[in-house]
């Protein structure tokens, strides 16, 4: 039994010293659901990404990441890369990092270090160019391929990634994520530096691989236009706390989520409404 | 540095408007430059009038009675000044012409295009000439010689490319693997009386252990902390060589080594040498030229290897930490492995060229793997090109040969050592073949620019 849930964070606390960045977090992310998590800037969004994806051990609580065929993975207890390896967490990052200097396809052929990896017999069987690894290169070109295709870059495959347009940039560190076939997609702020045609591009994408590709996506976003159009879910932040959750329009009505966005008090902001209402 | 830059854009802007123009037209639509170069001649050589007026144009000496004497050298201050002037005009010219990616060029297209053809020759043309050095200079011992020499250190070369070019770890301490395999050949072969060809595998391995060896400490390591603690390790070693006197002999080092073998033939005069068996004269140049070609196979071998290395995920997991070490743990890369078989695969290298160097010597000492040989590896890698096979065989014919070219110049050979880096740094900063061929590709494979490739950082 799969379960509804893929992921669970249970009392999630980080700490930098005497900075608590986030304190007592906890929410489900749904399987084949997009879960997005907002809040404002410094709220502590980035920090919990960076713990369900290995690159902070947090200092206390615990992240359940269910598979499909009901096997559990505690995410605390693994770090780094085995995030990506075993749990099958992919994440993009804030501030793209897409290797410049490789191409659009090389870029999408490293994301498939690790099944490449075995294919080519730990490199000995692919230095030998024997056929098994030839096979398993060409399906990796073909799923790189594919995925280009998909985030629209097919005819900019042999361009260097750091050459490419910034919205370009975007959708291909997308594509390479999707490359490691990963259970969960963590994207940080994807719909950042687009244009209003980009950002539509980008909703549509997310939803066909909501739906195409069965993935379920964990997505901070800034842009509310993209997380009201396409979250099933929404758990807002706010000073490390989560203050609200639910489906988009029960947390844009919500009276404290708009305080804090307002930066106001949770009286002045039930005024606000009461007199715009 | 900015005002080069202004004025290099502004004829680029006409340049393309009259982008199908003859050269004529081109030659005057360059004309604001002349302007420029005239006036950054003038700073140049008022800047040597300024230096050059005291130490040139006016020479002191002692007197007999302790006085101080003086008299002026104004002539030869302006050849000095002049020289500069007329010099600094031809270098902002050739800087035009052959000038770094993306400035103005003047040369014709068809210039432009035999230039390409020739650039896309150079590699086979060199491949056969390297194979033909023995025949042609079968008489000229020297010649042979430089030519081994310079072939180790293109191996040398190759191998710290994986390190360095690929990988993006600065490794200062280069030399220890070559010294590890050199004295695992050396040690090996006097004491058990190991035979060359089983001896060279083993004496790679040693080394790559020893790579993995210093590649688990500076594994967090990054950057300017890695370039010291590879350099101390290279120290290390040496040390270790000169004061373990029990078993590597010390400063006296190993002597005696034995001869390379062709499979167990020895290629010496008696009766059972390669010559008597083959039923020819004996020459001492066989085994010269037999050494020739044993390091050009093991060159070659280390660039099939690294090509083919490229090709698999190792070696695109290598380019990508070079580019992005967060990104390639976020892609669930093992940074830890990844660096280490980098370690590994170029000690393994170094360890070779070690084992040969050490069978074509037939003496080794701690002197011959000092921080210089280091420096000079590295200095290859990096004049060559960060990654380039072609690049770094340039490189090391460069240094190598140039530095044996310039030998009748005694004290001025590194003075013109000094100068030719520093034009090549100005007009080539990522060194002679800047640009990244990818490793895979759909329709068509592009050069990458050197400006997008990143260099590591640790």
């Amino acid at each position: 039994m799969s379960g509804e849930t893929i992921l669970t964070v249970d009392c999630l606390a980080m700490r930098f010293g005497g900075i608590v960045a986030v304190n007592d977090l906890s929410f489900d992310a749904r399987r084949r659901k997009i879960t997005a998590l907002i809040g404002p800037n410094g709220a502590g969004k980035t920090t919990v990404f960076n713990c369900i994806t290995g690159f902070y051990k947090p200092s206390g609580g615990s992240m359940r990441l269910t598979h499909d065929d009901g096997r559990n993975i505690q995410l605390e207890r693994l770090n780094d890369f085995r995030i990506s390896k075993q749990a099958k967490v992919a994440r993009t990052f804030q501030n793209i990092r897409l290797f410049p200097g490789m191409t659009a396809l090389e870029n999408l052929m490293v994301a498939q270090h690790n099944a490449l990896m075995l294919a080519s017999g730990l490199t000995f069987l692919g230095l030998i160019g024997a056929p098994s690894w030839r096979t398993a290169e060409k399906r990796a070109i073909d799923l790189a391929t594919f995925w280009l295709d998909r985030v629209g870059l097919l005819d900019r495959a042999d361009d260097a990634a750091g050459n490419l347009p910034y919205g370009d940039q975007r959708r291909l560190e997308i594509a390479r994520a999707m490359c490691t076939e990963p259970a969960l997609l963590c994207l940080d702020e994807p719909a950042a530096g687009l244009n209003a045609r980009e950002s539509a591009a980008l909703s549509e994408l997310l939803l066909s691989i909501r739906d195409g590709q069965g993935v379920s996506i964990l997505l901070i976003e800034h842009d509310m236009s993209v997380v009201m159009e396409i979250s099933d879910h929404v758990v807002v932040m706010d000073y490390g706390v989560k203050i609200a959750e639910g489906t988009p329009h029960e947390v844009r009505d919500n009276p404290k989520v708009i305080a804090a966005y307002l930066g106001a008090d949770e009286e002045e902001a039930i005024a606000v409404m009461e007199s715009g209402t | 540095m900015t005002g080069a830059r202004v004025t290099a854009a502004v004829p680029k802007a006409t340049s393309e408007a009259t982008s199908e123009a003859t050269p004529k037209a081109t030659a005057i639509s360059h004309a604001p430059g002349v302007a420029f170069i005239l006036k950054k001649a003038l700073i140049s050589a008022l800047v040597a009038l300024v230096l050059f007026s005291l130490m040139i144009g006016v020479r002191t000496e002692a007197g007999p009675t302790g006085q101080l004497i003086y008299w002026t050298r104004f002539d030869d201050l302006a050849i000095i000044v002049a020289a500069v002037f007329g010099g600094s005009i031809v270098v902002e010219l050739l800087r035009q012409w052959w000038g770094p990616v993306g400035t103005i060029r003047v040369v014709p297209s068809s210039v432009q295009r035999s230039l390409a053809v020739a650039r896309r020759a150079i590699a086979p043309v060199l491949l056969i000439f390297t194979f033909l050095v023995p025949v042609i200079f079968y008489d000229q011992r020297y010649i042979l010689d430089l030519g081994i020499l310079v072939l180790t250190y293109v191996m040398l070369g190759w191998g710290l490319n994986v390190v360095v070019g690929l990988a993006g770890l600065l490794d200062l301490g280069y030399v220890a693997f070559y010294a590890v395999g050199a004295y695992s050949y050396a040690l090996l072969a006097t004491n058990f009386g190991l035979s060359f060809w089983i001896c060279l595998p083993l004496a790679g391995i040693l080394a790559a252990l020893w790579g993995v060896m210093l590649g688990f400490p500076v594994l967090r390591l990054r950057g300017d902390y890695l370039a010291i603690v590879t350099l101390a390790f290279g120290e290390i070693i040496r040390l270790v060589i000169i004061n373990w006197q029990s078993l590597t002999g010390g400063p006296n080092g190993v002597s005696g080594i034995p001869r390379p073998t062709l499979f167990g033939i020895p290629l010496t005069p008696g009766d059972d040498g390669l010559a008597a068996k083959l039923g020819i004269e004996f020459s001492p140049t066989h085994r010269i030229v037999f050494l020739f070609y044993l390091i050009l196979a093991l060159a070659l071998l280390t660039n099939w290897v690294t090509i083919r290395l490229r090709r698999l995920p190792i070696g695109r997991a290598w380019e990508a930490l070079r580019e992005d070490e967060v990104a390639c743990r976020a892609l669930g890369i093992n940074i830890t492995t990844t660096k280490l078989t980098a370690f590994a695969t170029g000690a393994m290298f170094g360890g070779f060229a070690g084992a040969f160097f050490a069978t074509r010597q037939g003496f080794i000492s701690p002197e011959s793997f000092t921080f210089q040989e280091s420096a000079l590896v590295l200095a290859i890698v990096v004049l060559g090109g960060m990654g380039s096979q072609l690049g770094v065989a340039l490189a090391a014919l460069a240094m190598i040969g140039g530095f044996e070219l310039f030998r009748g110049f005694e004290q001025y050979r590194m003075l013109v050592f000094g100068l030719a880096m520093v034009l090549l740094m100005i007009w080539r900063p990522r060194g002679l073949i800047g640009h990244r061929a990818p490793t895979v590709f759909l329709q068509h494979s592009q050069a990458i620019s050197s400006d997008l490739v990143k260099e590591g950082h640790g």
